[in-house]
């Protein structure tokens, strides 16, 4: 176990990055504590693998320091890193058995047979898996496999910290839910720190602490489940977080309201909004707008696009000012896509975005 | 569940039956016709039953002929498959030295038969031939056409250049269709070098390797062409295979009788050892005691 330090970490896989397109992966400082439970979440290509990568040491990185412990491990390859990982297909080893593929990391570190055995039992008792020890594993199901390529990582005793690259996309929707039980029962047992990489919010909201949020080889915001929903840092992350994701609607800030682009809409901007030079936005999650039928002091006319009911709730997407707005709310006043309504934004769950970060 | 007996659905088969019939088993029938007769002219033929099976069964000349093919076929296996193996684990993966190694390992692949046996005839001449001259500067005596040795080490190295590229090209398939991730997992397992070959690549490698021992086993026992150009099936007996026994009989001293027996336990021999090849190679590796 230990404290992983990313320090002025960044990524290239051109020779020669000039621009900051040329980066997978951004100059960043991270530090993930140890015993910590993290998921890197971001859509597909923004940086999360070449991140864990570096951190395993698959990958070793174009500049910046890797650091376990305070002790600098950059130039360590993987197996003298004690990092295990588990890959998004089930890795396993056809020709062995269970219990050979629990034993194989032991075996390549010259332990000895009984020490092996002693551990690998221990192991597979935590993973439900002693039953099938002599079992060959290709044989197996896809969510088994996977509870060995993961044991193979644990079977470890020295094992600094466990990375999963998006280790439930082959499993069967059911028994996803088991096995990240199992995942959350081992972190509490084993006292691991778990690096959880996915593209699914649910899953990532559902299993860490701390959820880092990556787009274009960039962290925009490192935060609880509820500080990503109640109080994100950028608008990709309002976008990202969230279904649908948050409203979003360019503005511009005139004597001392806040006019939203295209319309003749304003509203009263908070006393912190301090003016700079950039695009202003602002942001409210759709759970928090009111759609109202009759015109209402504060509320902004839109014209209604679509009003579905998805069984708990009722959506209901308008346009305003050229721009999409929904709104998603458990009562519902029957709209139908033409008719005009009016959207309350609450202020005090109105937030304010310049060039992207919030001001407000 | 009730299966309802429909006679009918029987001429859904016929086409097959049909196409089967005349591609494979009338041609087979006619040699099946051959091997129980003697025939003595166009419109003498008497039958002769079992006779010409227990004839060509005793041929002395036919023993030899089949334990040379034998040790020729396994011989061959024996180098192709660790050679074509080892080529296959050392060509680059991707990029423009991937492509230009495959067209220089195919190249073989693409040259006739024929041409074949007769770049080697001229290639180990003592006299002319670069790799005969060579030899025999050395001061090792070398001399494919006299001797019985030289005459069957060449026709083997024929065939191994000849033919080691097909199983270079399966195994080169295998190779790239293991995911990354198993190269990864069993960095970070600490697996060595040949615990990599051992336990990832060879098993992944398993289905295309039984294809390619199944073909170099099946075309090296049915060999023909390049020993004929090459040695004519000499010096003496030396490199005469059982195809080219076959030939002898049949169109050399045109015993149809006997060479229409022979050809059936030929094809029933090679059926034989791919059958037993091909079952043992389905469980090894797997575990699978029964």
């Amino acid at each position: 176990m230990a404290r992983i330090e990313l320090a002025g970490i960044a990524h290239s896989y051109k020779p020669n990055p000039s621009q900051p397109s040329d980066y997978a992966l951004r100059p960043m400082e991270m530090t993930w504590q140890d015993g910590g439970a993290y998921a890197l979440l971001g859509p597909s290509g923004c940086g999360k693998t070449t991140l864990l990568n570096i951190i395993s040491g698959l990958i070793t990185p174009s500049q910046g320091k890797v650091l376990f412990d305070g002790h600098d491990v950059t130039q360590l390859p993987p197996e003298k890193r004690n990092i295990a990982q588990v890959f998004q297909f089930p890795v396993i080893y056809d020709t062995m058995t269970v219990g050979e593929n629990l034993a194989f990391p032991l075996k390549n570190r010259g332990w000895k047979n009984a020490d092996i055995e002693r551990r690998v039992a221990q192991i597979a008792e935590i993973l439900e898996l002693s039953g099938e020890l002599k079992q060959r594993a290709s044989g197996l199901t896809a969510d088994a496999k996977q509870k060995i390529s993961l044991g193979r990582g644990l079977v470890r005793p020295d094992v600094a910290a466990v990375l999963f690259d998006e280790p439930l996309t082959v499993i069967d929707p059911h028994l996803k839910w088991l096995l990240r039980r199992k995942l959350k029962e081992i972190h509490h047992e084993l006292k691991l720190s778990l690096i959880y990489v996915t593209h699914d919010q649910i899953e990532a909201l559902t299993f860490a602490d701390q959820v880092v949020v990556m787009t274009e080889g960039e962290v925009v915001q490192i935060g609880s489940a509820q500080a990503l929903f109640e109080a994100p840092e950028h608008t990709f992350v309002g976008y990202f977080i969230g279904n649908p994701g948050m409203n979003l609607l360019p503005c511009s800030l005139r004597d001392g309201r806040v006019l939203i682009s295209g319309t003749d809409s304003s509203l009263p901007a908070p006393a912190s909004l301090d003016i700079g030079a950039g695009q202003l936005t602002l942001g409210v999650r759709p759970e928090y707008v009111e759609c109202l039928p009759t015109e209402t002091a504060g509320a902004l006319p839109t014209q209604v696009l679509s009003a579905r009911n998805m069984g708990t709730h009722w959506l209901v997407e308008g346009e305003l000012g050229g721009h999409r707005i929904a709104s998603k709310q458990r009562t519902h006043h029957p709209t139908h896509s033409g008719d005009t309504v009016w959207m309350k934004l609450p202020a005090d769950r109105t937030l304010y975005y310049l060039n992207d970060k919030r001001v407000a | 569940m009730n299966k309802t007996f429909n006679n009918k659905a029987w001429w859904m088969v016929l086409p097959v039956i049909l196409s089967v019939a005349f591609s494979a088993i009338m041609p087979l029938m006619t040699v099946v016709n051959y091997s129980v007769q003697d025939i003595l002219g166009p419109d003498q033929a008497v039958f002769v039953g079992t006779e010409w099976f227990k004839e060509v069964m005793r041929d002395e000349s036919l023993h030899s002929a089949f334990f040379r093919q034998l040790w020729f076929s396994l011989a061959v296996l024996a180098i192709e498959i660790p050679l074509g193996i080892g080529i296959a684990l050392c060509m680059p993966a991707q990029g423009w030295r991937a492509s230009l190694s495959l067209v220089i390992v195919a190249l073989p692949l693409l040259i006739p038969w024929n041409v074949v046996g007769t770049i080697w005839q001229i290639f180990g001449r003592g006299d002319i031939g670069l790799m005969g001259k060579l030899i025999n500067d050395a001061g090792i005596s070398y001399n494919y056409t006299g001797d019985s040795t030289d005459a069957w080490l060449t026709v083997l190295l024929m065939d191994v250049w000849h033919w080691t590229p097909l199983v270079v090209l399966l195994c080169y398939a295998g190779l790239r269709a293991i995911p990354e991730a198993f190269y990864q997992a069993a960095k970070i397992d600490g697996a060595s070098r040949f615990a990599v070959f051992r336990f990832i690549q060879l098993p992944k490698m398993r289905n295309v390797l039984m294809i390619a021992v199944l073909l170099r086993f099946m075309d090296s026992f049915m060999i023909y062409t390049e020993p004929f150009v090459l040695t004519g099936g000499g010096p003496g007996n030396a490199t005469t295979f059982l195809s080219q026994y076959l030939t002898q009989k049949a169109v050399g001293q045109f015993d149809l009788g006997p060479a229409a027996a022979f050809s059936l336990i030929y094809f029933l021999i090679i059926l034989l050892l791919s059958f037993v090849l091909y079952n043992w190679m389905q469980r090894v590796g797997t575990g699978d005691k029964s």
